[in-house]
C-alpha cells in the first residue's frame, strides 16, 4: 500500500513542481503514401495520418484526467518527406496534407518534413531544403528538420550551406512573426529516429509503421529535490539525489507511454528521458545548475554542472524504463529557459558558451535568437561547428537558430508560450564567407586513437 | 502491472463541517467503494487521503463531480488512478 507521504509528494511534484509529460508522440510511417501523382499523394497522406492518429488527443486527455498529471502536447511525427515526396517531386503537397491532417487530428505539431543528408542530397533532398521557406511560413503546424551530419559519414557542407541559407530565407519569409518559421526547422547531427520533441521529430526510416513515443519533464522536481536534499553537499550527494528523482519521473512516463500504447493499440516505442524547461517559473534547468553553486548560468563551472545533471538523469532514467531512446538529456533551448533568458539578457551566457556546453548534454544551440543581419554563411558555420561537435563526439547536436529580421543585440524577440522570448545574443562580426563557399564534405572522424 | 481499478482521493484546504460528508456522497453517486480513508489537520489545514474502488464508476463524470465540488467549497480535490503512486513509489 502506498503510504500517505508518498501519495501527497506525487500530488506536490505534479501541482507545485510543474512536472508533466511534456509529449506524447505518435510516429506513422507514411511509406504505403508514396505515388507519383500529386494529388494522389495528398490524399494517402491525409487519410493515413487522420486515421491512424485519430483517437490520439482524446486518448492523451482522457490520460491526464485520470492520472491527474498534465499531458502537454500531443504530436505526430511522420517519415521523412524527402523520401515520401521523391517520386511525385512536390514536397509542398506533403507539407500541405501534414498540415491540413494535423489540425484534423488536434495535433499542435507534426514533423517529418525532413531530408537525412549526411553523406550527399539526392535530387528530391534538394527540392525539400529547396521548399522549407516555402513550407515552414504556409504552413502552421509543420515542423522540418535536416540531418547535415554523422559520426559514421562526416558533414555534408553543401547541405549545411544550403541550411544557412535556407534559415536566413525562413526568417525573412517570416519577419512579421520575428521570424517565427526558425523555430519550427532543426538541422541535426546524429538524429536520433525515435524522437518525440519538436521539432526535430521525424519517424525514422528504420522504425515500424507506428509507434508511440513519450517524453517526459521535470526540471522544476529536480531543482527542488536539489534544494530539500543536497544544499550544500557534495557532488556525490547532488548526481544520487538527481538519479533517484529522475527515477521516479521517469516510471510516470512509462507508465503513461505504456497505457497509451495499449488503447491506441499501436505499440510502445520509447521514453526520452529528457528534462525540458519551460519559460514558467520554477521549471528552469538553468536554475538546477544555479542550485549547484553557480551565481548565473554561463559562468565558469556551468559546463561541468551541466554534465553531471545530464548524465545523472540518464543513469536514474534507464532503469525506470523499459525502452529508453529519443534525445535524452537535459535540453537547453535558450528561449524557453527562464534562467537561461535571464543569464542571455545579463551577459552571463554568450553564445560560445552555450556551444561548449552543448558537448556534454542533449541538442543543442536551440532557440537562440540572433542579430537579423547575421549573414547565411556565418548561420551556416554555426550549423557546422555544431555539426562537428556531434560528429567527433558520436552523439546528437542540433541548431535552431532564429535570425530576427531588423533585430539586433540589446533587443528581444518573444514568442508566446512554450516558445518564450529571447535575448539577441551576439554572433562573431568576422566572416566565414569562403569557409562555406567550399562545399564538399568533412570527412567522418577516426574512432580510434582517442585523444 | 496489474488493473486494480482503485483510485487516490486527496482533499488539501481550509478545514470546515461536512467535508467527508461531501465527498463521501459524490462518490457514492458515482459507484465508487472508499476503501480507506486517512485524515489530518494540521492548523486548521484540512488533509485527506482516500483509497476508492472505482471499478463501477466512470471516471471523468466522477472526476468532474468532484472538481465542482472543490470549487463550490473552495478545497483542491483531485482523483487518480492509483497506478501513478505505485509506478512512482514502488519497483
Amino acid at each position: 500500500m502506498i503510504n500517505t507521504s508518498e501519495i501527497l509528494q506525487t500530488v506536490h511534484m505534479i501541482t507545485e513542481e510543474k512536472l508533466d509529460i511534456r509529449t506524447i508522440t505518435m510516429g506513422i510511417s507514411l511509406y504505403s503514401c508514396i505515388h507519383p501523382d500529386s494529388r494522389e499523394l495528398y490524399r494517402r497522406i491525409y487519410d493515413k495520418i487522420t486515421h491512424q492518429a485519430e483517437r490520439l488527443v482524446p486518448v492523451g486527455e482522457a490520460l491526464e484526467c485520470e492520472f491527474g498529471i498534465p499531458i502537454v502536447n500531443k504530436r505526430i511525427s511522420v517519415s521523412p518527406i524527402s523520401l515520401i515526396a521523391a517520386a511525385c517531386r512536390d514536397p509542398l503537397t506533403a507539407a500541405r496534407a501534414m498540415d491540413d491532417a494535423a489540425r484534423e487530428t488536434g495535433v499542435n505539431f507534426i514533423g517529418g518534413y525532413t531530408a537525412l543528408v549526411q553523406k550527399g542530397l539526392t535530387e528530391s533532398d534538394r527540392r525539400l531544403i529547396d521548399s522549407l521557406p516555402e513550407a515552414l511560413a504556409e504552413t502552421e503546424r509543420v515542423c522540418a528538420s535536416v540531418n547535415v551530419a554523422s559520426t559514421r559519414a562526416g558533414i555534408d557542407m553543401d547541405a549545411v550551406r544550403l541550411c544557412g541559407e535556407a534559415v536566413k530565407e525562413i526568417a525573412e519569409r517570416t519577419r512579421e512573426t520575428d521570424a517565427s518559421g526558425c523555430m519550427k526547422l532543426v538541422i541535426f547531427s546524429n538524429a536520433v529516429e525515435d524522437n518525440p520533441f519538436m521539432a526535430g521529430a521525424f519517424h525514422g526510416p528504420g522504425e515500424g509503421e507506428s509507434c508511440i513515443n513519450v517524453g517526459i519533464s521535470g526540471p522544476g522536481v529536480v531543482k527542488r529535490a536539489l534544494e530539500k536534499e543536497a544544499r550544500g553537499a557534495p557532488f556525490d550527494v547532488v548526481a544520487e539525489t538527481i538519479k533517484r528523482t529522475a527515477f521516479k519521473i521517469t516510471r510516470v512516463g512509462q507508465l503513461v507511454a505504456r497505457e497509451a500504447s495499449s488503447r491506441l493499440g499501436v505499440p510502445f516505442g520509447i521514453v526520452d528521458l529528457s528534462l525540458a524547461p519551460t519559460p514558467a517559473m520554477g521549471d528552469s534547468v538553468a536554475h538546477i545548475l544555479e542550485e549547484m553553486g553557480l551565481e548565473v548560468c554561463g559562468c565558469a563551472g556551468t559546463t561541468a554542472a551541466l554534465a553531471l545533471l545530464n548524465d545523472a538523469v540518464k543513469k536514474g532514467g534507464v532503469m525506470a524504463s523499459s525502452q529508453v531512446g529519443g534525445l535524452s538529456g537535459a535540453f537547453i533551448p535558450v528561449s524557453e529557459d527562464i534562467g537561461m533568458i535571464n543569464a542571455a539578457r545579463s551577459g552571463a551566457l554568450c553564445i560560445e558558451k552555450l556551444e561548449a556546453m552543448t558537448c556534454v548534454c542533449s541538442v543543442g544551440l536551440d532557440m537562440i535568437a540572433v542579430p537579423g543581419n547575421t549573414p547565411a554563411s556565418t548561420l551556416a558555420a554555426i550549423i557546422a561547428d555544431e555539426a562537428a561537435i556531434g560528429m567527433v563526439n558520436s552523439k546528437t547536436t542540433a541548431v535552431r537558430l532564429i535570425p530576427a529580421p531588423g533585430k539586433d543585440v540589446g533587443d528581444e524577440v518573444e514568442f508566446g508560450g512554450l516558445f518564450g522570448r529571447a535575448p539577441i545574443m551576439r554572433v562573431s562580426p568576422y566572416s566565414s564567407e569562403a569557409f562555406i563557399a567550399r562545399g564538399g564534405r568533412i570527412p567522418a572522424p577516426l574512432q580510434s586513437l582517442k585523444n | 502491472m496489474e488493473k486494480k481499478n482503485q483510485a487516490v482521493v486527496t482533499v488539501v484546504g481550509r478545514d470546515t463541517i461536512g467535508i467527508i460528508a461531501k465527498v463521501s456522497r459524490i462518490l457514492a453517486e458515482h459507484d465508487a467503494n472508499i476503501l480507506d480513508i486517512s485524515q489530518t489537520v494540521l492548523s486548521g489545514m484540512f488533509n485527506m487521503i482516500m483509497i476508492v474502488d472505482i471499478s463501477l464508476s466512470e471516471f471523468a463524470a466522477l472526476s468532474g463531480a468532484l472538481s465542482t465540488l472543490g470549487e463550490q467549497i473552495g478545497l483542491e480535490i483531485r482523483i487518480q488512478r492509483s497506478e501513478i503512486f505505485d509506478a512512482m513509489h514502488r519497483i
